[in-house]
């Protein structure tokens, strides 16, 4: 590092950015792997129902299958939007 | 015991060709029968980086079909007796691959008492990829340090897992190798490019060898010299010692420290 350098702006660590990218990408695509295939079209159809309700992001819907100890769990989880924000339901209103 | 080595990565470019010929003739230099074979029918380039190209009758496709015997399509490596190269159809479509065909050429090939196939997979996850990975006892997942290569490589790392014969025999698992090819160290130490420790994290695998970007590389494909014979390129070196490792010896990686910098680079900033 020269004594000039702080003249010149500093790039952002890519290679950083690029790590913290890559382990959540990998760790999502691993727990996918091997998972029944009807859990994207499922994902979807539960997207669609809770839509009906609740006005949520496209990628609100999480449905993940987990081992836990001998069996397997079918895990959902939905992230509801912040408050204030309005419902489907409100809008008809 | 005739052990199938597959070479691939999902991701095109990454090296896979240049890695397979250098392996190939790293382990034909200590002496073992090694035979290379090119997976990517339609395609071929093997023949190329081996300096071979003209000398391809007979091909994969063709001892698959029957039109030849195995022997006639063999080519025999100039520079080493116990090396052989087995080139990919050109013309034809990746279907002219079958599973049995495959199997039928490595049971031969480990009759003829081959201590090593290396199978030089296509790029994708498609059938000719598909089938360089089902037979194999080690597979060397070649990864460079960027997000779609690594991405890749952990897919591929999953297909060894679950979509090959011993996967499917349960026959133990097939050793996999990471192998991280155009590693830049300047660019490393800027911050600009992922390190050996960061690719290794992700994926959860040691690197097996760490092969820098080199200008060896293009002159060896410009020649048809596998870069592992080039003692002059830091490439062809690593390659060295890669196979090194690969047969079991513990060797420190070379060559993955950027140069230093000199006092008025680093008084001015280079």
């Amino acid at each position: 590092m020269g004594i000039f350098d702080f003249l010149r702006s500093r790039p952002q660590n890519t290679a950083s950015v690029a790590k913290e990218r890559l382990i959540i990408l990998v760790q999502q695509e691993r727990s996918a792997r091997g998972a029944p295939d009807f859990l994207p079209l499922l994902r979807r159809e539960l997207l669609e129902v809770i839509r009906k309700y609740v006005n949520v992001d496209t990628d609100a819907v999480e449905v993940q299958v987990q081992k836990d100890g001998g069996h397997e769990v079918l895990a959902l989880s939905v992230a509801l939007p912040e408050k204030g924000a309005p419902t489907m339901a409100a809008n008809e209103a | 015991m005739t052990e199938n080595i597959v070479v691939t990565s999902g991701k095109g470019g990454v090296g896979k060709t240049t890695t397979s010929a250098s392996i190939a003739v790293g382990l034909a230099k200590r002496g073992k029968k090694v035979a290379v074979i090119d997976f990517d029918v339609g395609l071929r380039n093997l023949d190329l980086i081996m300096g071979c190209e003209r000398r391809v009758v007979y091909d994969f496709v063709n001892v698959i079909h029957n039109e030849c015997t195995l022997k006639q399509a063999l080519i025999k490596d100039k520079r080493f007796e116990t090396l052989f190269v087995l080139a990919a159809s050109q013309t034809r479509d990746k279907d002219a691959l079958t599973q049995d065909g495959v199997q039928r050429v490595l049971d031969e090939l480990a009759a003829e008492g081959f201590d090593y196939v290396v199978c030089d997979s296509p790029a994708g996850i498609e059938k000719g990829a598909f089938l360089a990975m089902y037979f194999a006892d080690r597979a060397i997942v070649v990864v460079n340090p960027e997000v779609s290569s690594v991405r890749d490589s952990d897919r591929i790392l999953g297909l060894l897992a679950s979509k090959t014969r011993r996967a499917e025999l349960g026959d133990g698992k097939v050793q996999e190798h990471l192998l991280l090819t155009r590693y830049n160290p300047a660019r490393v130490a800027a911050g600009d490019m992922m390190s050996i420790a960061d690719v290794q994290e992700i994926l959860g695998l040691t690197v097996v060898g760490v092969i820098p970007e080199s200008e060896g590389v293009l002159a060896a494909s410009n020649s048809g010299v596998p870069v592992i014979l080039d003692d002059g390129a830091s490439a062809g070196l690593a390659y060295d010692d890669a196979v090194a490792r690969l047969l079991g010896d513990e060797l420190p990686m070379r060559f993955i420290e950027a140069p230093k910098k000199g006092f008025l680079a680093r008084v001015f900033g280079g």
